[in-house]
């Protein structure tokens, strides 16, 4: 049971996805604009990975470790087709909000990186602590920089207006550059963060977690056979 | 003059990573060295070209004929898949040269969501299928364009004192973003 809260807090602060794990920038930098976007995109996104760690974990012993990458993407793209079917349903608004990036889910690199990082190797339980504690984590992150993004942009939060009368929204947040400048300065402040935690206990300052293909588990998985 | 306003607006007004947010993972991967961008670049064009052609005339033949709309993302990400593979197998035993530039990159792009991204956007513009090529190869040029520009940028960046907190992928971030907003200028070109 330990092993299971474990790995499911360890998605909400330390391997935090796209702010500490640096995965899945596109939905992060695409569907922020509002709070609510990057609430929905969160939660598509904890209903496929938490059920494609599952799936994975289940038939890990059965699949030749040859094919495993195509038996992922299939396991993943059939989830996506489902939220795709489900979401045009129930929530046809955000649907249409979120555009092109609900079938992207499927090359978001948190759900094949997990996969092939975790749930190929571990039981189901744990495979499904991993799949929920990333997916909350990244539903957090996202609403935050929405929340961000939003109330700096437009002086919204969730719709309702909650800034004084006197504040001048910036319409820069909401747009392209808003994304990446946002996402860059909290990046910046959570390194900041930790080596403030760090200089606290006494330890030296570190660089922050850089990003290249190495951290995307598909790459090593597609790349390093 | 209808695909001249194609190209323009693919490359620069709707730029793929700077103005649509596709394939960022490798935009910030990959744009440490010009070299590296430079194979990403190329790679990227090839494959989206092959990838939107193939899977335009999936869906034109195959998918629409027999209603089977709803298969389109699980049917294009295993194209797509196989595809790398094939060109990867292809490259190796026709043109080594090309494939030794662009290699390694190709196993990474499966996941390059500008891939998936366009052969997505082309349906859901419903473009004919000489215009849903144009459209891809000028995407892909776009993207080749703006991770050269941003490896350019960060390779000087390597020089500078930047303060300890944004070093590697946060001031890389912010670079993308005053990127952006130049782009953003074209956007009264057209």
């Amino acid at each position: 049971m330990s092993k299971f809260i474990k790995e499911f807090t360890k998605g909400l602060w330390k391997d935090l996805p796209p702010f500490r794990l640096v995965l899945g920038l596109c939905p992060t930098l695409a569907v922020t604009k509002t709070a609510d976007n990057g609430l929905g995109m969160g939660l598509a996104v904890i209903f496929v990975l938490t059920l494609s760690n599952f799936m994975v974990s289940l038939v890990r012993t059965s699949i030749p470790a040859k094919v495993r990458i195509a038996c992922f993407i299939v396991i993943a793209a059939s989830l996506v087709v489902a939220v795709e079917l489900l979401m045009q349903a129930y929530a046809y608004p955000l649907y249409t909000q979120l555009g092109i990036f609900v079938p992207l889910i499927v090359v978001n690199c948190i759900i094949l990186g997990r996969a092939e990082a975790f749930a190929s190797k571990n039981p189901i339980h744990l495979a499904v602590a991993d799949g929920l504690g990333m997916g909350i984590g990244f539903t957090l992150s996202l609403t935050f920089l929405g929340a961000l993004r939003e109330l700096l942009g437009s002086g919204t939060l969730f719709g309702a207006q909650i800034t004084a009368e006197w504040f001048k929204p910036f319409g820069f947040m909401v747009e392209a550059p808003g994304a990446f400048v946002g996402l860059g300065l909290v990046l910046g402040g959570m390194n900041y963060f930790t080596n403030w935690q760090r200089r606290k206990q006494g330890k030296a300052a570190i660089d922050g977690p850089t990003h290249d293909c190495k951290t995307c588990g598909m790459c090593q998985g597609l790349g390093g056979k | 003059m209808e695909y001249f306003l194609l190209i323009i607006a693919a490359i620069f007004v709707n730029n793929i990573v700077l103005a649509q947010y596709l394939g960022n993972c490798p935009f910030i991967g990959t744009s440490k060295e010009t070299s590296v961008a430079i194979g990403m670049g190329g790679a990227v064009v090839f494959v989206a070209t092959l990838a939107t052609a193939i899977t335009w005339a999936i869906q034109k033949f195959l998918l629409a004929p027999y209603d089977l709309g709803y298969l389109q993302t699980i049917v294009f990400i295993l194209v797509i898949a196989a595809l790398v593979q094939f060109v990867e197998m292809f490259l190796k035993k026709v043109i080594p040269p090309l494939f030794e530039s662009l290699g390694i990159f190709l196993a990474l792009i499966t996941t390059n969501c500008a891939i998936l991204g366009i052969a997505i956007i082309v349906q859901r513009e419903e473009f004919g299928f000489v215009k849903s090529v144009v459209y891809a190869v000028a995407s892909g040029i776009g993207f080749g364009l703006a991770l050269l520009l941003l490896s350019g940028i960060r390779e000087k960046l390597d020089t500078v004192r930047i303060p300890q907190s944004l070093r590697g992928t946060p001031i890389a971030l912010i670079m993308a973003g005053l990127m952006s907003l130049a782009f953003f200028a074209f956007k009264g070109m057209i």
